[in-house]
C-alpha cells in the first residue's frame, strides 16, 4: 500500500511537472508579449519592463527559473496588477471557490446518493420516472441558463417578499452560499443520481442480499445496511473527477453571481492577458486536481478493500 | 394433444415413419442478422431514442436548409425593433418628417398652487416626446398668486427618465437634461413602451429640492414614409401619413441589436452543430488510431504510449481550452471555429485512445482471432476484419456520448467570451449576449438556451439507446 501510495505520488508530481511545462511553452508560443499591450513605452523602458520580468532571456533560462521558483511556490508578480504577487492572489481568492466547492460536492453527493436510492426503491414507478426526467433535465442544461433561472428566480422571491430573502448575488455569509453551490452541484448530482440508480439496481441481484433476504432481516436493515453501503462504493470512485468539474463549473456559477473565487479571477485574467496569473493559476488548479484525484484512489482503497489487493 | 384425447384413436405403420420436420431440425428457419441489422432492430424498439434521432436529424435539417427557407441575414439590424419578443405588436404609424420644436407655442399659466406639474405635448412618438411644465417654485416663497418669473426663485430643472413604475423611495431614472426652460424634448433611442418622467426643481446652488412632477407616457412607435421606403415596407404600394403599416416580420423576436433571432439560431446551430459533431469524430477517431496502435502492438511501446496519454489525461481541460484558444487567437474576420475544434482534438483524444486500447487487448485474446491467426491472417486482415468491428459499437456510442459535452464546451467557452468572435453566432454566444438583459428580454435566452438543452438532451437519449443497443456488456446496466 505504501509503495502504491509512493508511486502514485511520483506520478502525479511528474503530471504536475507535464502541466507547467505545457503551460509555459504554450504561453510562449501566444503571438505577442505581455507587454506589447501597454502604453506607449520607449526602448529603454521596454529593455527594463523586460529584465525586470526576464523576459530579455533565453526561452530556456526562463523555463529553468520557472520552474525553479514553482517548484518553491512561488507563481511570480502579476501583470497587470502592481507589485501583486500571484500567491497571493491565489491565497486571498482560491479559499472562496474551495468552499463553493465542497459545499456542492456535499450537495451533489447527498442528493445523488438520495435520489439515486430512491429512483432504484420504486423503479418503474412515478418517482423514479419523475426523478430520472428531472435528471436528464439536469444533465441537458448548461450550467449557466441553470445559474441565471435561478437567480432570476431568487429576483422574483425576493420583490414577492418585498425583502431580500436570499441575496442574489456577492459572497460573505452562509445565505450567499446556499443557492450558487445548489447550481454548482446540480450537474454532479444528475450524474450521481444515474450511477446510483444502476449500481443499486445491480446490486439488488447480488448473492448476498438475496442471503439477507432468506435470513429474514427486515426489508429496512437490508436497505441501510446491505444495498446502500455497497451501492456508495462506485459513487466514491468518480468523485475525483467530479472535483475536476466542479472546480471548473465554477467559473460559471462564479461570475454569475458575482463571486470573488478564483475560477472568476482566471476568467478576468484571461481576458486581461495577464500571463503570470494565467500560467499560476492553470499549474495550482492542475495540481491541486491531480492529487485530488490521487487522494480519492486511495480513499476508495481504504473504504474497499477488494481494491487494495490489487492495486 | 387432441388425438390422445380422443379414445377411438388407433396407431398406424405410418405415424411410426420419421416426419420430414425432423430432417431440418437444424436449418435456420429465421433470417441471419448481421450485428448492425439487431442493434438497429433493438435501436427502434428504443422509442425514446429513435424519437431523439428523428429530433437530431430534425435540428440538422433545421440549421442546413434553414438558410434556404429563412432568407434573412443574420446579422443584419432592424433597428425599428430592437430586443422585440415573438409576437410583439409589429403596428407602426406613418408620421411625418421630424421637425425642430422650440416649446410651446401657448405661454405658460402657472397654477395656484405653484406646485410643478409636468405635461406631454402632443403626442408621444417614438420619433420625439415633448414635455412642458408649469409651477415649481419654492417652498419659501410665502407670496400670493404667481410670482413672476425673475429669475431668482426659478434656478432649473433637471429630467429623468425610467422604464419602472416609480416608488417614493426610488431614484428618478436616468437624468436626460439639466434645463432653465420650462419645456424638454426627448428624443434619446425611445422604444414603444411606458416611460415614467420625472422633473425635478433645482436651487440656486443647482440642488433638487423636493419639488417634482411624474408623468406617465405611453410612446407610439412611428415610421416617416422615407424610411419606411428604404427598409421595404411599402411594398403594398404607396402609404400616407396616419396609415398603420407592419414592420417586417421576426417569428423568434430579435435581439439586443434588432438582429433576426430565427436567422441566428439557424446560422447558430450551424456553428454549434459542427463543433458538437465533428470535434468528438476527429479526436475520437484520433484515439481510436492511437489506441489501437497502443494496444496492437503492446509491450514496451504501449506502456510508452499510454503513460504519456496518462499525463494529457491529467491536464485540466477547460483552462488547457482556454489556454489553447489564448495560444492559436482569433484573426480579424475569423470565426474561431477551427481553433476551438483543434484545441478539443488536442485535448480529449487520450479518453477514447483509453478505451479503444482495453478493448483491443480484450479482443486480442478472443478464441476467434487465434483462430483467424492459425488460419494464417495476417495483420491487416485482423485489424480490418476482427479489431475494428468489434470495438466500433463501443466507439459509436463515445461519439454520441461526446456530442453533449462538446456542445457544452462550445457554450461554456462563449459564456466566458472566448469562444466564436462576433459576428459569427453559435448558441452559446446567443445565450452569453441574452443572459445580460434576461429580466427584460428573456426570449434572447430562452431560444438558444432551449435549442442547446434539446439538442444535448437528444444525444444523451440516444447514447443511451445506442449503448442498449450495440454494447451486450453494458446492456442492462441501468
Amino acid at each position: 500500500m505504501l509503495i502504491y501510495t509512493l508511486k502514485r505520488l511520483a506520478l502525479g508530481v511528474l503530471t504536475v511537472w507535464f502541466i507547467a511545462t505545457a503551460t509555459f511553452f504554450g504561453m510562449h508560443a501566444v503571438p505577442g508579449d505581455p507587454l506589447s499591450s501597454d502604453k506607449s513605452t520607449t526602448a529603454q523602458i521596454r529593455a527594463n519592463l523586460e529584465a525586470k520580468y526576464g523576459l530579455d532571456k533565453p526561452l530556456l533560462t526562463q523555463y529553468a527559473i520557472y520552474l525553479k521558483n514553482i517548484s518553491q511556490g512561488d507563481f511570480g508578480i502579476s501583470f497587470t496588477q502592481e507589485n501583486r504577487q500571484v500567491n497571493d492572489i491565489i491565497k486571498e481568492h482560491f479559499p472562496i471557490s474551495a468552499i463553493l466547492g465542497i459545499l456542492a460536492i456535499v450537495f451533489a453527493a447527498l442528493g445523488g446518493i438520495l435520489w439515486g436510492a430512491l429512483t432504484a426503491l420504486y423503479r418503474n414507478r412515478w418517482p423514479d420516472s419523475v426523478i430520472m426526467f428531472l435528471v436528464i433535465l439536469g444533465i441537458s442544461v448548461p450550467s449557466f441558463v441553470i445559474a441565471a433561472i435561478s437567480q432570476m428566480f431568487l429576483v422574483n422571491i425576493n420583490a414577492f417578499a418585498g425583502t431580500t430573502i436570499l441575496p442574489i448575488g456577492g459572497w460573505g455569509t452562509v445565505w450567499h452560499m446556499i443557492v450558487p453551490a445548489m447550481v454548482l452541484g446540480l450537474s454532479t448530482m444528475a450524474y450521481l443520481t444515474r450511477l446510483m440508480r444502476s449500481s443499486m439496481l445491480e446490486i439488488v441481484n447480488t448473492d448476498y442480499i438475496r442471503t439477507a433476504h432468506s435470513k429474514g432481516l427486515p426489508k429496512t436493515r437490508i436497505f441501510s445496511r446491505h444495498q446502500l453501503r455497497n451501492a456508495i462504493l462506485p459513487v466514491v470512485t468518480v468523485l475525483g473527477p467530479a472535483i475536476a468539474g466542479i472546480t471548473t463549473g465554477g467559473f460559471v456559477v462564479e461570475i454569475v453571481f458575482a463571486i470573488p473565487g478564483l475560477g472568476r479571477y482566471f476568467v478576468e485574467a484571461i481576458q486581461q492577458l495577464d500571463y503570470t496569473v494565467i500560467m499560476g493559476t492553470t499549474v495550482f488548479y492542475g495540481a491541486f486536481l491531480v492529487f485530488m484525484v490521487i487522494l480519492v484512489d486511495l480513499l476508495y482503497g481504504w473504504i474497499d478493500p477488494r481494491v487494495r489487493i490489487n492495486p | 394433444m387432441s388425438e390422445e384425447a380422443n379414445p377411438s384413436w388407433q396407431p398406424s405403420p405410418s405415424d411410426f415413419t420419421a416426419k420430414s420436420k425432423y430432417q431440418t431440425a437444424d436449418a435456420i428457419t429465421r433470417p441471419a442478422m448481421s450485428y448492425w441489422q439487431d442493434a438497429w432492430r433493438r435501436l427502434k424498439e428504443n422509442k425514446r431514442a429513435l424519437f431523439s434521432l428523428y429530433l437530431i436529424l430534425g435540428l440538422m435539417t433545421f440549421t442546413l436548409a434553414g438558410p434556404y427557407l429563412w432568407t434573412i441575414d443574420p446579422s443584419a439590424q432592424d433597428l425599428d425593433q430592437i430586443g422585440m419578443a415573438p409576437g410583439a405588436n409589429r403596428n407602426v404609424t406613418i408620421a411625418p418628417t421630424y421637425q425642430p420644436w422650440y416649446g410651446p407655442t401657448n405661454n405658460l399659466v402657472y397654477s395656484e398652487d405653484n406646485l410643478l406639474s409636468l405635461t406631454l405635448v402632443g403626442d408621444a412618438t417614438s420619433q420625439a416626446v415633448r414635455l412642458a411644465w408649469k409651477g415649481g417654485w419654492r417652498k419659501t416663497w410665502q407670496g400670493t398668486g404667481p410670482e413672476p418669473d425673475n429669475g431668482q426663485t426659478n434656478y432649473g430643472y433637471k429630467i429623468y427618465r425610467t422604464l419602472f413604475a416609480l416608488n417614493p423611495d426610488d431614484a428618478f431614472g436616468l437624468p436626460l437634461m439639466e434645463t432653465q426652460n420650462h419645456y424638454f424634448e426627448d428624443r434619446l433611442d425611445l422604444q414603444p413602451t411606458d416611460y415614467y418622467y420625472t422633473v425635478v426643481a433645482l436651487d440656486s446652488q443647482g440642488v433638487e429640492t423636493d419639488q417634482f412632477s411624474i408623468v406617465q407616457i405611453t410612446v407610439k412607435r412611428v415610421i416617416t414614409v422615407l424610411e419606411a421606403q428604404k427598409r421595404g415596407l411599402t411594398k403594398s404600394g404607396p402609404v400616407v401619413e396616419g396609415e398603420e403599416i407592419k414592420l417586417s416580420l421576426h417569428p423568434f423576436g430579435t435581439d439586443y441589436l434588432g438582429r433576426d433571432m430565427l436567422a441566428r439560431l439557424i446560422y447558430g446551430g450551424q456553428v454549434s452543430l459542427f463543433i458538437g459533431i465533428f470535434a468528438p469524430l476527429l479526436y475520437v477517431l484520433l484515439g481510436v488510431i492511437y489506441g489501437s496502435i497502443a494496444g496492437f502492438l503492446g509491450g514496451a511501446v504501449d506502456q510508452l504510449m499510454m503513460r504519456f496519454a496518462d499525463f494529457a489525461v491529467a491536464l485540466p481541460f477547460l483552462l488547457f481550452m482556454i489556454l489553447l484558444k489564448v495560444v492559436f487567437g482569433i484573426g480579424p474576420g475569423e470565426s474561431g471555429v477551427l481553433p476551438m475544434l483543434v484545441a478539443m482534438v488536442i485535448l480529449l483524444w487520450p479518453a477514447p485512445a483509453r478505451l479503444v486500447r482495453g478493448q483491443i487487448l480484450q479482443i486480442r485474446e478472443e478464441g476467434y482471432v487465434s483462430a483467424s491467426k492459425l488460419l494464417g491472417a495476417n495483420t491487416s486482415y485482423l485489424v480490418f476484419r476482427h479489431m475494428i468491428p468489434n470495438t466500433m459499437g463501443v466507439i459509436l456510442v463515445t461519439i454520441t456520448f461526446q456530442v453533449p459535452s462538446a456542445i457544452f464546451t462550445e457554450a461554456f467557452l462563449s459564456f466566458i467570451g472566448m469562444g466564436v468572435a462576433p459576428p459569427t453566432p453559435s448558441w452559446g454566444s446567443m445565450c452569453n449576449d441574452g443572459i445580460k438583459s434576461m429580466l427584460t428580454r428573456p426570449h434572447e435566452l430562452f431560444f438558444p438556451a432551449l435549442f442547446i438543452s434539446i439538442t444535448v438532451l437528444a444525444f444523451n437519449l440516444l447514447g443511451d439507446g445506442l449503448r442498449d443497443a450495440l454494447d451486450a456488456r453494458m446492456r442492462n446496466r441501468e
